[in-house]
């Protein structure tokens, strides 16, 4: 197994001790917990008055253009991490053209922003 | 150090697992009590007081009430993810431990990318809070989930721009080698403090601690968990022990975010290396292996005061207050932080 790999190979361990932790105090639970459903007390809470309509009702998400706007900036960021380890070799050259690179994308921002996009509406 | 020629899996195991034992148990139990009696002081109360000398076994007792306590699921919900959905919290908390460095040899994992391993498995508890919401089947908790997608959102960004600065000075993603590189460094040619990032990135750890305090809706940033409006939002039809995996998921969070940020801006680990004539990650001593970790549970110890303080001392922001703030402000911030930055590495 590759060095990477046996890295990852802890990462699992980790969550398998969550896993493990987690159901062990589940099924303790489970033994000594009480369990007396009655129907008032599995409809679903709200603030004491019964439910109007589904719990899954429509609600408009305001921010899908702000979400159309963090896949751009988060594409952005994958290409600055790399360059960011490197830019003692780059130099100046590379300073530049993440300069145009940033600009442009500052540039993205502005126009969004002049557009009203980054109100919320 | 394993006089037994253990396969690579029993060795990686015994490591997490004396890992957790030996240090994550007792820093959790410090950090809850530590946080439990500094926001009961910070609100004229006692706080803890009956379990254990000082109230120091609360976490313990709140494990054993909270075994007790009926495990209701509301009769529309989507039962098989609402049972899921804290068991992903859960799992995010811990993984994100694995890339954490205590000392030159106490560490779990040595990503060559561990700065990119910690975004993106911070953002993996969103999911968790987004799925917990939704399959609640209850309005608050729907909008909670809601809000708490759309903050993550817009705090990554900045959160992610933030670190761009660190790595630029480090010239590594490594989290070795930025601890390394911090504490072997100098300002302007005086190393007698090593050059923590803090200083030179103030900027970037301004910003960081801000995304860091909403990506854990701590207020002023909390408005999926609003109690006044929303009644904790995605935890709203939560009872039992799942109620308590998110509220110590919650409190955990606390303490890894505050360790990442020490080691990022912090200096982490390490003491500056002048101090003890150390100029490679070879050279330092066996014993920084011991106080590495104590090094960083004060760190986390004062980070999470921080991040605590600021919530108990401001009032919650409105949705779009938190939008405009991340977009207008924060972002652009990031982005010349990090141009100026790459032009003074450069320069000098």
């Amino acid at each position: 197994m590759s060095e990477f790999l046996r890295d990852y190979l802890t990462v699992v361990w980790f969550g398998a001790i969550a896993l493990v932790l987690a159901g062990l105090l589940l099924g303790i639970a489970a033994l000594v917990r009480p369990n007396k459903p009655n129907a008032q007390k599995l409809i679903a809470y709200e603030s004491g008055v019964d439910p109007v309509g589904d719990g899954w009702s429509q609600s408009q998400i305001r921010y899908y253009i702000f979400a159309l706007l963090f896949v751009v900036f988060d594409v952005e960021a994958v290409f600055l991490f790399p360059w960011a380890t490197q830019l003692e070799r780059y130099g100046t050259f590379g300073l530049v053209e993440m300069g145009i690179f940033v600009f442009v994308l500052l540039l993205g921002l502005v126009y969004a922003w002049r557009k009203g996009v980054l109100r919320w509406v | 150090m394993i006089a037994v020629d253990l396969p690579y899996w029993a060795q990686s195991l015994l490591r997490v697992l004396g890992g957790t034992v030996a240090v994550l148990l007792p820093a959790g139990t410090i950090v809850y009590l530590f946080l439990f009696k500094m926001m009961s002081f910070m609100q004229s109360r006692l706080g803890p007081m009956e379990a254990g000398p000082y109230g120091s076994m609360q976490l313990f007792a709140e494990v054993g009430k909270w075994l007790q306590k009926e495990d209701i699921q509301p009769e529309r919900a989507d039962k098989k993810i609402f049972k899921i959905a804290p068991l992903i919290v859960l799992v995010s908390t811990f993984i994100l431990v694995a890339v954490v460095p205590f000392g030159p040899d106490a560490f779990f994992t040595d990503f060559e990318a561990g700065v990119f391993y910690f975004l993106a498995v911070s953002s993996v508890s969103v999911l968790g809070i987004l799925i917990a919401g939704w399959s609640s089947a209850n309005k608050y908790s729907l909008l909670g989930g809601l809000r708490a997608a759309g903050q993550l959102i817009a705090y990554e960004l900045p959160m992610v721009l933030a670190v761009v600065g660190v790595v630029i000075q480090a010239g590594s993603m490594n989290m070795q080698q930025i601890v390394f590189a911090q504490n072997h460094g100098s300002i302007f040619g005086w190393d007698g403090l090593g050059n923590p990032y803090v200083l030179t990135q103030f900027v970037g750890f301004g910003v960081f601690m801000i995304a860091v305090q909403a990506e854990l809706t701590q207020t002023p940033f909390d408005m999926p968990i609003a109690e006044s409006e929303l009644v904790s939002g995605y935890m709203t039809e939560y009872s039992g022990f799942r109620f308590l995996i998110f509220f110590i998921a919650e409190f955990a969070n606390v303490g890894i975010f505050a360790l990442i940020a020490s080691v990022l801006f912090l200096g982490g680990w390490g003491v500056p290396f002048s101090w003890f004539g150390w100029d490679s990650m070879d050279a330092v001593d066996d014993w920084m292996n011991i106080v590495g970790p104590l090094i960083m549970i004060g760190k986390m110890l004062a980070l999470s005061f921080l991040i605590m303080w600021v919530r108990f001392s401001y009032p919650r922001l409105r949705e779009d207050q938190l939008q405009r703030f991340a977009w207008k402000v924060l972002i652009p911030v990031s982005l010349v932080n990090i141009m100026l930055t790459a032009i003074l590495k450069v320069a000098f």
